[in-house]
């Protein structure tokens, strides 16, 4: 006999013992509050670690305000310029940059999960991946800021 | 569109893709282009030499990966905190067409532009 059967045991409302019945769904489900990951910081980091997907998306759209500025002319060009110059859009900017560099981080932290690699019968170690992920990021910003600025 | 668990890979394909290529290439993005341009800390290419820039074969490429896989990473990533964060799973359906729709017309607004720039 299955111990649990004879341990577990619930009441009703009124008071009278409901016998343990296998696979049978609770009828009691509390509702959780939306805001159930402001309470503990796991869970607060977990949901901004989410979050700083919508800002890399607001990011992809700015480049294609940009491409679509590039295209449309100089004129376009020289008007979108000046709005990326308003104290609006350097807040803005600065606020999506947190929030990108936090993904970055958070997501070369989490690399080693992802990939895993073995070099004969060793594996990697996990520092290791971190290590290289954080190095490829220095050497492609630098790359990326050479044709930017100097091409 | 039926969307089942079958298509989860798939998603989750485009989700890490545009994680990793987010990762390395947005954060000098916005720090030159959204930040240190406009405050004039670099002397920087004039029009014709960006759209130089951007008609490079190479560059098209990126602008193209850079941007649809961004996109597609914010569609799945921001689905399940839909369902997680706000408990809407039971609008499922509503969610997927509505964060997949939007990287895909994001998608195909990118491609349309990098061709005809």
């Amino acid at each position: 006999m299955d111990s649990r059967e004879s341990t577990t045991s619930r009441t009703d409302d009124a008071g009278v013992e409901i016998p343990y019945q296998r696979f049978r769904p609770k009828r009691y489900q509390p509702r959780m509050s939306i805001f159930w990951w402001i309470h503990k910081k796991v869970y607060l980091r977990f949901i901004i670690r989410e979050l700083t997907s919508v800002f890399v998306a607001i990011y992809a759209v700015i480049l294609i305000v940009k491409l679509n500025a590039l295209l449309r002319g100089p004129e376009s060009w020289e008007v979108m310029t000046a709005a990326l110059a308003t104290p609006f859009s350097i807040v803005l900017h600065v606020i999506i940059l947190l929030f990108v560099v936090y993904h970055s981080i958070t997501w070369f932290l989490l690399a080693p999960t992802a990939t895993v690699v073995r070099l004969g019968r060793k594996r990697i170690p996990d520092s290791a991946i971190i290590a290289v992920n954080f190095l490829m990021w220095l050497v492609l910003s630098v790359a990326v800021g050479w044709i930017i600025l100097a091409v | 569109m039926s969307v089942s668990k079958n298509n989860d890979p798939f998603w989750w394909t485009l989700f890490g893709a545009g994680g990793t290529i987010s990762a390395f290439f947005i954060p000098i993005h916005v720090v030159l282009m959204g930040i240190a341009i406009p405050l004039g800390w670099f002397d920087t290419m004039d029009y014709d030499r960006y759209l130089e820039l951007a008609r490079h074969p190479l560059a098209r490429l990126y602008l193209f990966a850079v941007i649809s896989l961004s996109l597609f990473h914010w569609a799945h990533r921001f689905r399940y905190t839909l369902y997680d964060g706000l408990q809407l799973k039971h609008l499922e359906q509503y969610i997927v067409v509505f964060c997949y729709g939007i990287a895909t017309a994001g998608t195909f607004i990118t491609v349309i532009l990098i061709f005809s720039i």
